[in-house]
């Protein structure tokens, strides 16, 4: 039963640009596959590790820039993603370093100040980055010859990479460090008093959480073709934490459907209204003060209270 | 008057306005606990609508009281209505004053449009004053003091009144606090105003030296984040340090490595955070 389910949404997420109707929309499914991949990354530290992260649009925008320069020294791609997916890892030790200092709103304020750094270098250090002009890059990758230039060819390769992002996840959620973690979200001090290194655990969820946004980054970089400030700013960090809030933090398929919601949100809502951002600080207000557990376990929690209530008159009519 | 005294006297500037901004951002995190991140749109508010004021003919330092009022009544009912309801929620509530933060910075979008506006001096404050024998331009002078004034007032109401104490065991022990008869929720509510009011008064009085631009907000709020991680949350005397060494970073940074100005910021805020995370004047809390 699950597995068929799992294979009809394989089938179904596989046929996208098949069925859904123009390159348009197959352009907004592959948006919200990366940034279902960035999404996925920040949860594993505001969901299971319960470190909310407001500067990891900084690891992501590290990656895209750092993509963009090695792309335009006229390296080919797979040093492209070797050299930018290094780089955020280390970019993302270093944050891991500084804003694990603190913990809970420490951390928050930390995350924020870092995320800024990265703005301020991508905005102000133009010999680098060329500033609020960004940076262009030539084409996107063929890997094994396979061109992605065609909406539906980079759909496919980045379905390709969220599948192992998805697969991974699930693989760290059930694996005994991806218990640990939540361990050390819910009782730090047993913990650390059972034995494990509070601090390595927590640094190595961001190590992990910095790596998949850096693909996510990347991927950013290959769609768009282009990089500027704007891909770092701390909204882009707050949109990607509207994603797993919105969809439910700590779960797997939250974040997917968060970033799935937002993503049509901004470009149905970019189509009739200029006020994006307005729109987007109201649905964080709204959900946040109506529906802080998010959509996901919201709905499953309706989906039990109705199955149980569908169930409940059937017994008493069988006995 | 040699450059490295003008970025001494723009870097005082800067860093009394920051004082301004940071005391109330320091004041809000050491009682309530949460960054507020609508901080910088708070200063930002104050000066669109000072501009506003001034245009209809009010007068420039009525404006800036009224400014600073009108920002203060929305941090009220922001505090009272929203960050209420989400009482002890304190993640919740910092995502709620981000998500108002960009609220607030798309409506001034609309009512005042992208362009910069400036703020005209003061007529009184024009021009430049001979101190010391040295000619400094007046009006900076005048925030100087101005910060200075504050500093002394808000340092006097937290140690010499009953509110003060009040506040001050509210940010060491709520439970204790309301235990011995103190209304902390309403303390909450009256340090949100007056910290929102102290942002929006030093938004309308940066005006004349920084304008009114979009994203004026996002350039500030870091700076308050900085001023708070360096000088410790809660303290009136971290929060005066760490505005001036943060203004003084500023300024020479931009005139050394303009590129890297930003940057260079966040140097000391990054060696206070790995040498004493509490903050240079933060008390180490349990």
């Amino acid at each position: 039963m699950r597995r068929a389910a799992l294979a009809a949404a394989l089938v179904i997420l596989a046929a996208v640009p098949w069925w859904v109707g123009g390159t348009y929309y197959v352009n907004i499914a592959s948006q919200i596959l990366f940034y279902g991949i960035f999404a996925l990354g920040v949860n594993v530290l505001a969901g299971y590790a319960g470190l909310v992260s407001l500067g990891h649009a900084g690891l992501f925008g590290i990656a895209a820039y750092a993509g963009a320069r090695i792309m335009n020294n006229g390296h080919g791609h797979i040093a492209v993603t070797t050299g930018a997916l290094a780089l955020t890892l280390v970019a993302a030790a270093i944050f891991a370093v500084l804003a694990l200092r603190g913990t809970g709103l420490g951390f928050v304020m930390i995350t924020v100040a870092l995320g800024q750094i990265v703005w301020g270098v991508a905005y102000r250090w133009i010999s680098i980055t060329n500033g609020d002009n960004g940076i262009a890059i030539r084409d996107r990758p063929s890997p094994l010859g396979l061109s992605l230039a065609s909406p539906a060819g980079f759909y496919w390769a980045t379905l390709a990479v969220f599948l192992v992002a998805v697969v991974s996840m699930a693989i760290f959620v059930a694996s005994p460090f991806g218990a640990s973690l939540r361990g050390t979200r819910d009782q730090p001090r047993r913990m650390n008093a059972l034995g494990y290194h509070v601090w390595m655990v927590r640094f190595l969820a961001f190590l992990f959480s910095g790596f998949w946004s850096g693909v996510a980054g990347l991927l950013y970089l290959y769609y768009n073709q282009f990089v500027s400030p704007q891909a770092v700013a701390l909204t882009a960090s707050a949109e990607a934490l509207l994603m797993v809030i919105s969809g439910g933090t700590a779960t797997l398929l939250g974040p997917i459907v968060g970033a799935g919601l937002v993503v049509i949100v901004k470009n149905v809502a970019s189509a009739y209204i200029e006020r994006w951002n307005f729109v987007l600080g109201a649905i964080f207000v709204v959900i946040v003060v109506f529906m802080p557990e998010g959509l996901v376990p919201g709905t499953q929690r309706l989906w039990r209270w109705a199955r149980a209530a569908a169930s409940g008159p059937r017994v008493s009519a069988a006995g | 008057m040699s450059l490295w005294l003008v970025l001494a006297v723009n870097s005082i500037t800067l860093g009394g306005l920051l004082f301004l901004l940071s005391a109330g951002f320091s004041l809000i995190f050491g009682l309530m606990k949460i960054p507020n991140l609508t901080h910088g749109s708070f200063f930002m508010l104050g000066a669109y609508l000072a501009t506003s004021l001034i245009a209809r003919g009010m007068d420039f330092w009525t404006a800036a009281l009224v400014g600073g009022l009108l920002v203060a009544a929305l941090g009220g009912i922001v505090e009272r209505l929203i960050l209420r309801r989400l009482g002890g929620a304190e993640l919740a509530q910092v995502l709620v004053t981000l998500g108002l933060s960009f609220m607030i910075a798309d409506v001034c979008l609309m009512v005042w449009t992208g362009d910069p506006i400036r703020i005209a001096t003061p007529s009184a404050l024009r021009g430049a004053t001979s101190l010391f024998g040295l000619r400094f331009p007046t009006y900076r002078l005048a925030i100087s003091l101005i910060a200075v004034v504050f500093a002394v007032a808000l340092w006097a109401l937290l140690d010499r009144t009953r509110l003060g104490a009040m506040i001050r065991a509210g940010v060491d022990d709520p439970a204790m606090a309301r235990v011995v008869g103190i209304r902390v929720s309403r303390l909450f509510t009256i340090v949100f105003c007056l910290g929102a009011w102290l942002a929006g008064f030093a938004g309308v009085i940066g005006g004349p030296i920084l304008s009114v631009y979009p994203g004026l907000d996002q350039e500030m709020l870091p700076l308050a984040l900085v001023v708070v991680i360096l000088g410790g949350s809660g303290s009136l005397l971290g929060s005066l340090v760490g505005s001036f060494v943060v203004g003084f970073l500023y300024n020479f940074g931009q005139a050394m490595f303009p590129e890297l100005a930003y940057v260079v910021l966040f140097l000391p805020m990054l060696i206070v955070l790995v040498v004493r995370p509490q903050g240079l004047f933060g008390r180490q809390t349990a």
